[in-house]
This record gives C-alpha cells, structure tokens and sequence, in this order.
C-alpha cells in the first residue's frame, strides 16, 4: 500500500513537470504581448519593457528561468497587477471558489442521491418520475440561464438572498444552488442507474430473501456498490467546480479563479496562466489519487493487491 | 487493519485540505463585512451599510466597476480603471474639472517662458500626503523620473512623456541618465519643467495618471510592495483607500487631510467588482448601487426611465485600409466609395443601440472647440463622409476602371466578441452593395488583432481610438508618415508637413494651429480618404437621481468624484 502510494505519487511529480511544459511552450503561441498598452507604444518602446521582464529573451532560456524558479518556489510576478505575486493572488482567489465548490458538491451529491435512491426504490412510480423530472431539467438548462433565474426572482423579485457580490455567508446562496443543480442531476441519475442494476443482482435477492427489510437491503447491502461509478464521475466533476466556474463567477461577481483565469489567457499573463494551471493540475491528480484509494475502501473486490 | 488506518489518514487529509480552503474564503467574508444582509430588502433604498468598514451614512456614493484595479502605481497604470481610482486618490499638478478644464491640484498656478519651453508650477504649501508628509516639488521629479526609467518597466511612462518632457525619449531607451530628464525643484514649492518643444496641450498633461506626484520615502521604502495594498500606498488626493480587496472591491474614505477637504462633500465611496451587465442592472434594482451601465439589449427597456443617461466618449471607431495590402485599397476612389456606401446611422441605431453616434471625421464630436468662438471642431468641419450609395457607386467604378477589374475580394480583420461581430456582418453586408465586391471577414482576439496590425498584415481593419490628452493632435499626429499606430501604409508629404507646422511653428498660435487641424483633418478623411469613419461611442446608463455633482472627464479618469455629493435620496 505505502509502495503504491509512494508510486503514485512519483508520477505525480512527473506529470506535473509534463504539464508545466507543455503549458509553458502552448502559451508562448498565444498572439499578442502581456503589455497591456501595446497599441500605443512604438516597437522600440515595447522592447524596452519586454526587455525588462526577461520577456525578450528566446523561449527556451525563459522556460529553464520559469522552471528553475519553480523549483524554488517561486511562481514570478503577474503582469496585469503589476508586481504582485502570482501566488498571493491564486491564494486570495482560490478561497471563493472553493467555498462555493465544495458547498455545490456536498449540497449536490447528497440531494442527488436522494433523488435517485428514491427513484429506484419507487421504480417506476410517481416519485420515481418526479425525481427523474428534476434531473432531467438540471441536466438540460445551462447554468448561466438557471442562475441568471434565481438572481432575478429570489434576489431581485422575492428579495430573500442577496443579488449578488461577496461579503458574507449569505452572498454564498444563490450561486451554491446555481453551481448545485448539476451535480445534482448527475448523482441522481448514477444513483438510480446503478441502484436499479444493483437491486436486481442475486445476492440482493437473497438478503431479502434472508428477511433483511427493504430499506435495509438498500443502506447495508446496495447503496455501497452503487458508489463506485458514482465517485468516478463526481471526482474531476467537484475539481471542475472547486477550481472556478467563469459564468456562475461573473453572474454572482464572485472573486474566485475562474474568471481571473479566463483572463490571464486574455491578457498574455503567462505567469498566472502557468500557475493556476498547475494549481488545477496538482488538484486533478490529487483527486484521482484519492478516488483510486477510495474504490478500495468501498468496494474490497477491487482492493489493490500491491504491497499485501 | 493496517489497510484501512492508511486510508482514514488520507481521506482526513483530504478533508482537513478542503475545509482549510473553506475557511480561508469564510474568514475573508468576515472581514469584508458581516452584516451585509441587512442590504438585501429589496428597494428599501437602504443606505444601511451597517458595515464596519465599509465606508457609511448619507454621503456615500455604491459604485461598481468592471475590473480589478490592476495597479495603484501611477507609473505602471495603463488602464481607466487604474487612473479612476489613481484620480480618485491623487492630485496631480492641476485637476480636470467641469468642460475639461483644468482645476488646481497641488499647483496653484503656473507661469510659461517666452519660448513656452519652461513651465514654471507654483505649488501650495498647505497639501500633505495622507502620512502626514508634505507634498514637494521633489515628490513631482522623482515620479515623473521613475515613470521613464526604464528599470521601472512603465509602459506610460515613454509614452506620454517621450517627446514632450526634455530628454525623456533617450532616457527612456537607457542612453541618458534619469537625473537630465527636464524636470527639476526650485525648491519645496517650485517645480520647473523643460519641455523637448512647446506643447500647447501641456496644462491638460498634468492631470493625467502619469504625472501623479509620489512621496520618494514611502515608495522606496515599500519597495517591491508599493501600492500593492491599500497599506502601501498613499494618497493626496480629495479620498484615501482605506480597504483593497483584491478581486471582490475596495473602499474609499474622505481625505480629512486633503487641502481642499472643505470642499468635499462626500464621506465615501464603495466600489464592488461586478462584471455582468444583468447582474449590475439588477443591484441598481435592488437599490444597492448608485450606477450602472446597461448593454443595447437593456437600452429599450430604460430609455424612459428618468435614470436613464447616455454618456457621450470621445473615442473613435473607424475602419482602417492597408494602402499596400490590396491595390484596390491602394486607389483613392475605391477608398472614397468604402467611406460613403456605409449606413452609420441604422448601425448606431439598430447593432450598437447604447447611444452611441455616426462618426463623420477623424476628430470626435464634442471633444475640442475654436479657440476664440467656442465653437466645436466637428461642427467646423461638418460632415466629411456621408451616406450616399450612389456616389459611392460612381467612385467604386471609376476605380475599378483605373485597376481594370470587375470584381474584388477584400480581407476584413475584425473583433470576436458578440457586439463586434454582429458590427462586422453588419459593415460586411453594407460594403457589399458595391458591385462585385466580396468581403471575408475574419473575427480575431483582440491581442491578434494588435499583432497584425503591428506587422501590417490586414486589408480591412476594425479599429478605434481614445485621447490621451484634450487636443486634435492626439487623433491627427498617428497618420503621419510611418507614424507608430498609422499603419496604413498612408505617407504624404503634405500631410506630414501639416502636423509638423501645427506642432511646431504654430505651437504658440493657438487659432492658427486649430484652423490648421481643421485642413489637416478635412486633408486625411476627404481628400486622402485614409480612414472610414463609423461610430463614435457613448455609454447607455443609469444614475440615481439623488447623485450628484460628478464630473465626466473627456480622457483620464472617466470620472471627478471630488465635487459629488448625495441630494435627496
């Protein structure tokens, strides 16, 4: 186990590294310059500030600055604040988005699954339809539309949570449910799916038949093998949304991630655009790291022989 | 056993990580505000920002922006955001006031040598930076020194300082020391400037961002941090920033030590980060803000709200045609029939539907007026393109029998953003009625678009531009021969000769050197048909009522808040 672990971890690091270059060559394609006044400056006035940041030098040799300078930590400056550091500025933002992420996928995973327990338990029933209805909706209208709706009759019309902005607990509302409504949608649907499926295999039937009660049967017996596709997909579904969502960002002006990232690409700030794909990278790996381990914990069939 | 303590190790781990990052964000909310929801009752007009440190009361002006204030350094500042706020902070050598002009700042006069070469400022004795700190004739040359060093990195620095400020060019390329840059202190209340030529504009220079004052002290000693935070910075001006939260908003509170405080009326401002158009139309509904810009699409449905305010801009868009990418551009009359086959009033009108309206010059409307009569540059020169498809038709050919061609296809290099491409189609669909004439359009991020206008590489261009100072040469001196944004590939003698005359010879003849413009203007749109002038743009808006007194500013800063206060709400 501590082998494998240990293993994991060295292709971490080296996928890590991968990415770091691959980003770094792909963003020097980006048209343009990080200046953000280059449409006024002469050539010989952009070369002079280009010169300044190291800008001018061939890309290989800035790429062996970049990464040298990793290794000790150091992330650079951002060119669109100037001078300041590409980490305090992750650091600050990163902190909305994950409040709201993390808020979307536990409110999300949890309702959704309820949703679809109670479609398979009432197969083919009212509430089974329901519930299946709701999922349906949380699936097909994009989430610029759901929020832009819940802004607009909860904040504005019934005036409940605050419209928009970020100071508070309450600020956090609106765009958890808008962010929510997906996992939501994809939870139940997993949920039922696999539970159905689940239901039907033979030592279901003999638990039953053993007289464990049906609801029993469904927490003890069901509900664990269901699990297992369920993480697969909520995994990279939860980084998704942990590391910032540009549209639900700029509806409810979160300060998060998201939105600052879009705009690094926009504005040629290499620095930030390598540090929050890293960032984002490190979290992606991290989570299926740890969804490996979980599949374990769920499901002993799949537990990982390494190291016994 | 063993197995399974491994694993609740790591899922603890895993959960400790996520709930660190929960409370980071929980623990920043509460320092911004913890009470916010006493705002959210809808149209209780509730000034009850019961906030702590959110500035509060009847005085208080709620504002959004539409971006993060990239810096609060004066010599890095390149954006309105940052010189709105810079502006809102600072006071500069003068101040732009109501109709543009210049209001003393820390100067409280200036005199002008025979040669208008020296400027000599008198500066008040009385102004104090907000650490208690005088504010000198030294704290002007060390920022303007700083501002074309080239170890700063300033990109507005060179820029509007080269060629107006002596030696700033050569300093700013590093072959001159910093210390021959044209600007030195008598003494504590004396600045003497010298000047590369005489620039007639000068007076309204100092007010913009570049040629904010710093206090050296401070700045060196914050180093690296200066303006970094709202506790790295210092202000001058009618407010300080008491609170920067990077991303979310900021808050400004009045000077108490500004020299002309008496005379501010408001006790603060709070700004909030809001990008979406919906989303501020929407806390302008709620009460919580006191402005908001609206999209064409929210135009129809406030046009007759009382709140609703169009804010004419002196900025330009025009279509740019590259003389040496296509011959047919390269020919006057087929230029001449592109100017007048364009409907400008149904694209304001109809795509563009903010406010905005035709542009029928190379000089905005409203922006500079005659010297002695007052009367306003466009007006003077009227209409130099119009909406005559049938003229344009004749032109159209006339040139394609001097090229002996029957049909041509011309590459259009355009914006990717929705407005921009709706423009586009719309330019597209107009250029086309003239007979065998094919446009291709190619939609571009806006950082390609600049690349390939550097390298020349486009036939059609959708493009614009804003002043950097009040004066027609900001507009007129970028077509001159091989000039850094012209671009075009226009070169003519007359022209040049034009600009030349009006910057130098005339620069102390003010009627002369507008008529001049006049001709020159008349010179590049009518006869030279360099340009197709489209639109010029304005600002659709709401505005409370009960906010007044605030200035809009023609360049620099979009807006003075030092004379606003809140009336009647």
């Amino acid at each position: 186990m501590t082998r494998y672990i240990i293993q994991r971890l060295v292709y971490m690091i080296i996928t890590m590294f991968l990415i770091a270059t691959f980003t770094f060559f792909l963003m020097k394609f980006l048209p343009g310059t990080p200046l953000s006044a280059a449409d006024k400056l002469s050539e010989e006035q952009q070369q002079v500030v280009l010169e300044k940041y190291g800008l001018d030098d061939p890309v290989p040799v800035q790429y062996f600055n970049y990464i040298f300078n990793l290794l000790q930590g150091d992330m650079g400056i951002s060119f669109q604040f100037d001078n300041r550091e590409v980490t305090t500025i992750i650091f600050e933002r990163i902190g909305p988005s994950m409040t709201l992420g993390v808020q979307a996928m536990v409110i999300g995973t949890i309702l959704g699954m309820l949703l679809g327990l109670v479609s398979a338990i009432y197969h083919n029933g009212f509430l089974d339809y329901g519930s299946t209805f709701i999922a349906v909706i949380g699936k097909s209208i994009p989430s610029f539309v759901f929020a832009g709706i819940l802004q607009y009759f909860v904040g504005v019309k019934l005036g409940w949570f605050p419209v928009a902005l970020w100071e508070g607990w309450e600020y956090t509302v609106l765009p958890t449910v808008a962010l929510a409504i997906f996992p939501i949608a994809i939870a139940a649907r997993f949920m039922r799916t696999e539970m159905l499926e689940v239901m039907g295999s033979d030592y279901i039937t003999t638990a039953r038949a053993k007289g464990v009660n049906k609801f029993g049967v469904v927490f003890k017996h069901g509900l664990r093998n269901a699990l297992i596709p369920l993480i697969t997909v909520l995994g990279p579904l939860a980084i998704g949304l942990m590391t910032g969502t540009l549209v639900i960002e700029n509806i409810f002006a979160v300060p998060g991630i998201g939105e600052q990232f879009v705009k690094a690409i926009n504005t040629n700030d290499f620095p930030i655009i390598m540090g929050t794909t890293l960032l984002i990278a490190f979290l992606f790996i991290f989570i299926v790291l740890i969804i490996d381990l979980l599949y374990g914990v769920i499901d002993p069939r799949i537990r990982l022989a390494e190291g016994e | 056993m063993k197995k399974t303590n491994w694993l609740l190790l790591v899922l603890a781990l895993v959960l400790s990580m996520f709930l660190v990052a929960c409370s980071g964000g929980d623990s920043t909310d509460e320092g911004s505000s913890d009470d916010g929801s006493t705002d959210t009752e809808q149209d209780s007009g509730s000034d009850s920002e019961g906030d702590s440190e959110a500035a509060s009361g009847e005085q208080v002006l709620n504002l959004i922006d539409g971006a993060e204030i990239p810096t609060m350094d004066a010599s890095l500042a390149t954006d309105a955001v940052a010189f709105q706020w810079l502006g809102s902070t600072m006071d500069g050598l003068y101040r732009l006031g109501e109709n543009a002009e210049p209001e003393p700042g820390i100067a409280k006069d200036h005199t002008v040598s025979d040669d208008a070469l020296t400027w000599t400022f008198n500066l008040r004795d009385d102004a104090v930076w907000s650490n208690g700190d005088p504010v000198t004739a030294n704290d002007f040359v060390y920022a303007w020194q700083r501002a074309v060093d080239p170890d700063t990195g300033s990109e507005y620095g060179p820029y509007m300082m080269g060629g107006v400020i002596k030696n700033a060019t050569d300093i700013a390329a590093g072959d001159t020391p910093v210390e021959e840059l044209g600007v030195k202190a008598v003494d504590d209340t004396t600045l003497e400037v010298t000047l590369e030529k005489p620039i007639p504009y000068f007076e309204s220079l100092t007010t913009f961002g570049t040629f904010l004052p710093l206090n050296q002290a401070f700045v060196e000693e914050q180093g690296d941090q200066y303006a970094l935070e709202a506790d790295t910075l210092l202000s001058n001006g009618p407010f300080v920033m008491t609170e920067w939260s990077h991303g979310e908003g900021w808050t400004l509170e009045k000077n108490e030590d500004y020299w002309d405080a008496e005379n501010v009326k408001l006790a603060g401002i709070n700004v909030k980060v809001v990008k979406d158009t919906a989303t501020g139309v929407n806390l302008y509904e709620t009460g919580e803000i006191d402005r908001t810009g609206l999209s064409a699409e929210f135009v129809d449905q406030y046009r007759t709200s009382e709140d609703f305010r169009i804010e004419e801009e002196p900025v330009l868009f025009y279509l740019k045609m590259n003389q040496e990418a296509n011959e047919i551009l390269g020919n006057v009359n087929a230029r001449k029939a592109i100017q007048h086959v364009i409907d400008r009033q149904s694209m304001v009108d109809v795509i563009l539907n903010n406010g905005s309206i035709p542009a029928v010059g190379d000089i905005p409307a409203n922006f500079v007026s005659h010297p002695e009569s007052g009367e306003d540059f466009r007006e003077l020169n009227g209409d130099l393109v119009t909406n005559d498809v049938d003229k344009a038709q004749e032109l159209w050919t006339t040139a394609k029998e001097e090229l002996g061609i029957d049909t041509a296809e011309l590459n259009y290099l355009g914006g990717d953003t929705e407005v921009a491409k709706n423009l586009d189609a719309y330019i597209k669909d107009q250029l086309e009625k003239l007979e065998g004439l094919t446009v291709n359009v190619q939609s571009v991020p806006f950082q390609e678009r600049l690349d390939r206008d550097t390298s020349m590489d486009y036939e059609l261009q959708n493009s614009g531009w804003g002043p950097d100072y009040i004066d027609p040469n900001t507009f007129l001196n970028m077509w001159v021969t091989d000039g850094g944004n012209n671009k075009t590939g226009y070169a003519n003698e007359d022209y040049d000769a034009m600009i030349e005359k009006a910057n130098n010879e005339l620069a102390q003849k003010p009627v002369e050197r507008f008529e001049l413009f006049l001709e020159a203007e008349k010179k590049l749109i009518q006869e030279d048909a360099v340009l197709a002038p489209l639109y010029q743009r304005a600002a659709a808006q709401l505005w409370k009522p009960h906010v007044k007194g605030v200035i809009v500013n023609p360049m620099g800063p979009d807006y003075n808040y030092k004379h606003a206060y809140i009336e009647g709400k």
